[in-house]
């Protein structure tokens, strides 16, 4: 480990470190602009100038500079802090005055730096460059006189997110940041852009003229709107969520976040369930918390529990189906299911999450995905296996749709019958799998929530067996879920108990009229047209397809309006908190159920918040364990059978509706609307 | 001289572009000069041939290099709005890139300047102000089309320009009696064999 | 003064033929195996103790910069790369090797490709430089033709292969960083060093990039020995060099005169004398439009060598003279430099991409005096903001002919400020 002292005060710091690097160990701040922990090394800002002995008679950009053992690092002489200044007001002299109409004011870097590092005044008298603004779609708005030019979302474009569409044309300081076509971004990930930017030249474009960084309150929580389970600051004004950005979790998302995370939000506050309803005369009518539930127990009371069913949602929250599961087994109803697409899991825990968990993905030297795009079912975790891809060294491979994931992948053929080969060794990737040391197989929803699921499960089963994929110190074994609350809806046993009905058991006993009843915890995936004349039971937070089928509305709260826990695919358990309250009448999820269950003479045995985790972690110990992913059980699971010829499709076609929430978002309709003009241009 | 920095607005549509298939040979051969896998190291060349082919580089153009070299579109529009050779709009017949700096300014390209200047019509002549050349001591020097001419003044400058447009070729070089960039009136080195 | 007999570049002017057998006449390909084959450490030693310097304005020992080189050729190929980008204002004379000694070039390429253990070589020719271009791509498939490049060079048993790549109109592909980033296909922005070219050059492959001239004349030296060489000239200034003398002179041209020869002497017996004679001179830009400039009382017995020029702060660079005599608005002339910087910034780095516009636009109030006195000072202030923070050396050269300026002609600047001051209160 190299020696180094830094304004005279000796260290010892990891080989291969920058000197930045080594400065920030050494607790001294340098400025920069374009160096970012995440991007390739600019060194273009020269904001981070030190001096460094031995070395040239001139400051080094400390940001590209590796440390040498003996080095003498010093960062606040007066030749420092001589360059910092000159930089500094390099680029300010372009830089526009108008900070109290930019909406980066309050949270810019170059604010900020200005303030500690730059003169009080200018002097620059010509006139200030104006640069025309770009065409960025509908999430990035530009503001291109602001840029100043450190070049960190054209390095996130192409390294990150693997869209190769923004870059610098001309030269000088004529040189302008552009797609050069004025077209969006092809990329899930352009809200993070605005994150990168330093200065106010990409801010966001929905989020526009809202709202001051500091009138907002800001909550640390866990998305929902994928199964990764990305960790997030929702920042509100009142009760409103204002925006959402990343929250820094190297083991989850890094310190991105997808667009449908960040930008679904306006959904928060159209289409909202606020009041209870009951049908009445084939009408929905506004109705108390109290007839609703007279309603329902007007309905169920004396209901044999094996007509009734329940079906938990895909963003639903732990404590709520442990509520509802335990109502329902009061109730004496077997018919439970949190698998709304009809997945084929229900083994141990190692068959049903990703085992390797995303830092997994770091290590593997194979990939194979099964019936998966990664890219539309979960954008951050696909830019970690493109990641992977840039650092070099890796074979990936695909069984299933062929599409563009943004790293080069052999497609190997489209359904079972080429997994089979696979298994088999009939294929070449067959040995590329077997000769990694990290195999990693990748298996998607599209590959199990299907006919022929469990006998695809099984394959892919017997290939990490084959491979030796599962071994004390690595497990390649890896499910992609597509549901926030899918993994944790399996920890908890929401599957049919004995003799129970899974979701088409349900819907078909609907319409055989064997269930009479269905309780949907903001279950909307399903095809309710198939429920029958089943008296349905709609909790939840939008109008969407579950709400327009109910008989009786319990207006819930959606994932930023209560506090609850989610499992995400790798298994880790997450708190989400609340940052608002929910809307009108509605309430908590869990609470509602709870308050029901006491209608119903079926009172659940806990009143509290504290009392219900109590409850999730009696049912599944692996809630005790928030923030963690721990080694998960394997055993047999899959059922060996018939296969289909039928391709795998991957389970989210169209990434930017796939829940009640973003569905309800215009600005996701709009993103929607860009990204269909952008497939015809081509 | 004025870049240009964005995909400009008012130049003609152009829907398509092919290389000839002369221009296609000659792509082959610059691609090949470079290792396997760097073949965008021929990008410059084949603008160039692009260029040469079309008059100018309209975007369809840069698309096709892109394509052919396997580039991303992006990267081609970056190099071709770098380097100052590269005519995004279309230019006259002859371009006239006249060096107005230092040296050549000394020298009088002021009023090399203006002749040409004056001559520029947009479809015979184009003109444009470059930065040094590299041929300053036989400055002022305007490069027309691929050739250079030197030790212009106005006159010799217009006497140049008369002869483009009666469709004559004026050898190129020093427009006064000398020998490239010996001295004017005889050699003062290198007089022997 | 140099005789003919030491002179290198026999066909500097074009007069006789430059293609392969008008080359060979002139000595030019005379037993090059013979060179080869006394192998690679001898050649380097013999460039080092020629004490040639790098003739591409910075000036560093090219043998020493050979020796950089790895000395076993592992999993990444060598490269040697010419740099004939020459756009520096006021150089012109690798256009003339090219266009009229073109082999020697080639030669030179051989030679020094072997020296550093490169099977391959490029020269970078600036875009506008077509014609140029043209006759070295004729020489060297004229080479190729007769066994002098390619497999088994001159039967030397080493394979080296020779390309021309074409640039298109960036001076800052002069740089040596930048020529690599647009000889791999990008914009010509120059990198971040370390790594240097030696270590990860074009391709991320060993690399060394030198001049034109600094090739060129590798062949005869190592034929004529290094001692030759190093008797010319001055010590650590040894050698002939190609000088490049335009502007107010009677008869600007290019000439091969030995290094540290007087600057009057150079302009008298060569270009006819200063435009209405010595005294008429008001300043001179001795090597090249990035150096600051003389006034005629430092020419009057100024040598025109590396050490000599820089002991009066300013730089020996391509050897570009460019003369100014006394009609001349010596802060236009400038002020266009400063805007020819403006022009060729790539824009990469903040301090070069924002200082050098804001430099030339304080220079062109300068120019007509709309200015304050104090933003003199403040201009020099801004061009040591920019001087040594910028990642290439253009920063550097943004600045320098402006500091020359202020430091030989504070006063004319100020005057002009105070002409039109007083002019504004009278009208």
């Amino acid at each position: 480990m190299p020696k180094v002292k830094i304004d005279g005060v000796e260290l010892e710091v990891p080989a291969g470190l920058t000197v930045l690097q080594a400065c920030e160990l050494a607790g001294v701040e340098i400025p920069r602009f374009c160096y970012h922990d995440r991007l390739s090394i600019a060194g273009n800002c020269r904001m981070c100038l030190v001096e460094v002995k031995p070395g040239p008679p001139k400051p080094q950009a400390s940001c590209a500079l590796p440390v040498a053992d003996k080095q003498e690092i010093f960062t606040q002489t007066p030749t420092v802090q001589k360059a910092r200044k000159g930089v500094m007001e390099f680029l300010l002299i372009n830089h526009p005055l108008d900070c109290p109409i930019c909406d980066q004011g309050g949270e810019c870097d170059l604010q900020d730096q200005a303030m500690a590092y730059g003169f009080d005044r200018s002097r620059y008298h010509e006139n200030k460059r104006a640069v025309p603004d770009k065409e960025l779609g509908p999430l990035v708005k530009t503001s291109m006189n602001r840029c100043i030019h450190c070049t960190r979302c054209i390095r996130f474009a192409t390294e990150v997110a693997g869209v190769e569409q923004l870059g610098a044309t001309g030269r000088g300081e004529s040189m302008e940041v552009t797609t050069y076509v004025e077209q969006a971004l092809a990329t899930e990930l352009s809200g993070n852009l605005v994150d990168l930017c330093p200065v106010g030249a990409l801010t966001s474009k929905p989020y526009a003229f809202e709202a001051r960084s500091w009138e907002l309150t800001k909550t640390e929580s866990v998305d929902v709107l994928d199964a990764l389970g990305s960790n997030i600051r929702i920042d509100t004004r009142g009760a409103q969520v204002m925006r959402i950005l990343p929250r820094l979790n190297d083991d989850v998302n890094e310190e991105w976040i997808s667009d449908k995370t960040r930008h679904a939000l306006d959904g928060l506050r159209h289409q909202r369930l606020d009041r209870p309803y009951v049908r009445t005369k084939g009408k929905l009518v506004e109705a108390t918390w109290d007839e609703a539930f007279a309603a329902i127990a007007a309905r169920l009371n004396g209901l044999e529990g094996s007509k009734i069913a329940a079906i938990a949602g895909d963003q639903c929250d732990a404590e709520s189906m442990v509520a509802l599961k335990d109502l329902m087994a009061s109730l004496g109803s077997p018919n439970i299911d949190c698998r709304q697409d009809g997945a084929r899991l229900d083994g141990p825990r190692g068959s049903y999450i990703f085992n390797a968990g995303v830092r997994g993905i770091d290590q593997a030297e194979a990939i194979l995905l099964i019936g998966t795009n990664p890219r539309t079912e979960s954008p951050v975790l696909n830019a970690r296996i493109r990641k992977r891809y840039v650092h070099g060294n890796v074979a990936i491979a695909s069984i299933g749709p062929a599409e563009d994931l943004t790293y080069p992948v052999e497609r190997l053929g489209a359904g079972p019958a080429t997994l089979r080969e696979l298994v088999d060794g009939r294929l070449g990737f067959f040995e590329k799998l077997k000769g990694a040391k990290h195999p990693l197989i990748v298996v998607g929803m599209g590959a199990l929530a299907r006919e022929d699921g469990a006998a695809v499960l099984a394959m892919a089963r017997e290939l990490a067996e084959k491979l030796n994929a599962v071994r004390e110190d690595w497990n390649g074994f890896a499910v992609l879920h597509t549901a926030a609350a899918r993994v944790g809806g399996l920890d908890l046993g929401l599957v049919p108990g004995q003799d129970g009905r899974d979701v088409a058991g349900i819907l078909e006993g609907c319409q055989k009229k064997e269930i009479e009843a269905v309780y949907l915890l903001a279950a909307d995936e399903i095809d309710t047209t198939k429920l029958g004349k089943a008296f349905v039971i709609y909790q939840g937070h939008h109008g969407d397809a579950g709400a327009h089928r109910a008989d009786v509305i319990l207006p819930g709260a959606a994932y930023t309006e209560k506090p609850g826990i989610y499992v995400n695919t790798e298994g880790r358990v997450q708190i989400g908190r609340r940052a608002g309250y929910p809307p009108g009448d509605a309430r908590e999820d869990w609470a509602i159920l709870r308050a029901l269950s006491e209608r119903l003479g079926k009172t659940l045995p806990y009143d509290t918040l504290h009392q219900v985790r109590s409850r999730l972690v009696a049912v599944n110990k692996v809630f005790a364990a928030i923030d963690q992913q721990a080694p998960a059980a394997w055993g047999t699971f899959g059922t060996p059978g018939a296969i289909s010829d039928a391709p795998f499709k991957s389970a989210v076609p169209n990434f930017y509706m796939t829940c009640p929430i973003s569905r309800a978002s215009k600005t996701m309709a709009d993103c929607m609307a860009s990204r269909a003009h952008l497939m015809a241009a081509e | 001289m004025a870049m240009i920095t964005a995909d400009p607005k008012d130049v003609p549509q152009v829907e398509h572009f092919a290389f000839t298939p002369e221009y296609m040979a000659k792509v082959e051969e610059q691609i090949a000069h470079y290792p396997p896998g760097r073949q965008a190291s021929a990008v410059i060349a084949v603008l160039d041939l692009a260029q040469r082919q079309h008059g100018w580089l309209p975007r369809a153009a840069m698309n096709e290099v892109a394509r052919i070299l396997d580039m991303a579109p992006i990267r081609v529009y970056e190099v071709a709005t770098f380097y100052t050779m590269f005519q995004l709009r279309p230019k006259g017949k002859y371009l006239l890139q006249v060096c107005t700096t230092t040296p050549c300014w000394l020298r009088g390209s002021d009023a090399v300047m203006k002749a040409c200047q004056h001559a520029a019509d947009g479809e015979t002549f184009s003109v444009q102000e470059v930065e040094c050349l590299g041929g300053c001591v036989n400055a002022p020097v305007v490069q027309i089309n691929d050739d250079f001419y030197e030790d212009l003044d106005e006159a010799s400058m217009n006497k140049v320009l008369d002869a483009f447009r009666r469709g004559e070729t004026p050898k190129p070089g020093p427009q006064v009696d000398r020998q490239t960039s010996a001295p004017e009136g005889g050699l003062t080195t290198l007089k022997g064999e | 003064m140099l005789s003919d007999k030491d002179r290198i570049f026999t066909n500097l002017y074009g007069v006789h033929d430059w293609r392969l057998a008008g080359a060979r006449a002139r000595g030019a390909w005379d037993n090059t195996k013979a060179i080869l084959d006394k192998g690679v450490d001898w050649i380097i030693d013999e460039m080092k103790k020629s004490g040639l310097r790098g003739r591409g304005g910075a000036g560093f020992p090219t043998g020493m910069k050979w020796s950089f080189m790895p000395k076993e050729v592992k999993d990444r190929p060598h490269y040697l790369v010419v740099n004939a980008d020459e756009s520096e204002p006021g150089t012109c004379k690798d256009r003339d090797i090219m266009r009229h000694d073109p082999h020697l070039l080639i030669e030179g390429c051989l030679v020094a490709g072997f020296a550093m253990r490169a099977n391959a070589g490029y020269i970078y020719v600036r875009g506008e430089f077509y014609n140029e271009a043209q006759h070295l791509i004729a020489a060297i498939k004229e080479a190729y033709d007769a066994g002098l490049l390619g497999k088994n060079a001159c039967g030397s048993g080493w394979d080296f292969d020779l390309y021309v790549h074409r640039g298109a109109g960036a001076y800052i592909c002069g740089e040596e960083t930048a020529l690599l980033e647009s000889l791999e296909g990008k914009k010509g922005m120059p990198r971040l060093k370390p790594p240097f070219p030696a270590g990860a050059g074009l391709y991320g492959c060993p690399t060394t990039v030198n001049n034109v001239e600094s090739i060129a004349v590798a062949p005869t030296i190592l034929r004529r020995g290094a001692a030759w060489f190093a008797g010319i000239g001055r010590p650590n200034n040894t050698g002939t060099k190609l000088f490049c003398i335009s502007g107010h002179v009677n008869r600007p041209c290019n000439v091969e005169e030995e290094m540290g020869i007087p600057l009057r002497e150079l302009i008298d017996r060569h270009c006819g004398g200063v435009r209405g004679g010595w005294d008429n001179l008001l300043a001179v830009i001795p090597g090249g439009a990035s150096v600051p400039l003389l006034p005629k009382s430092i020419c009057d017995n100024q040598l025109m060598d590396f050490d000599s020029l820089r002991d009066q702060r300013s730089g020996l660079g391509t050897a570009a003279v460019i003369v100014m005599d006394k009609s001349t608005d010596v802060v236009k002339a400038i002020a266009r430099l400063s805007y020819f910087y403006k022009h060729e910034s790539c824009g990469q780095c903040t301090p070069c991409r924002e200082g050098t516009g804001w430099m030339w636009r304080v220079m062109e109030r300068m120019v007509t005096g709309n200015a304050r006195i104090e933003e003199i000072d403040a201009l020099e202030d801004v061009t040591k903001q920019v001087e040594g923070h910028t990642i290439c050396a253009l920063g550097d050269a943004a600045a320098w002919p402006i500091q020359g300026l202020i430091r030989h002609f504070r006063p004319e600047m100020e005057r002009r400020i105070r002409a039109r001051t007083e002019k504004l209160a009278a009208e």
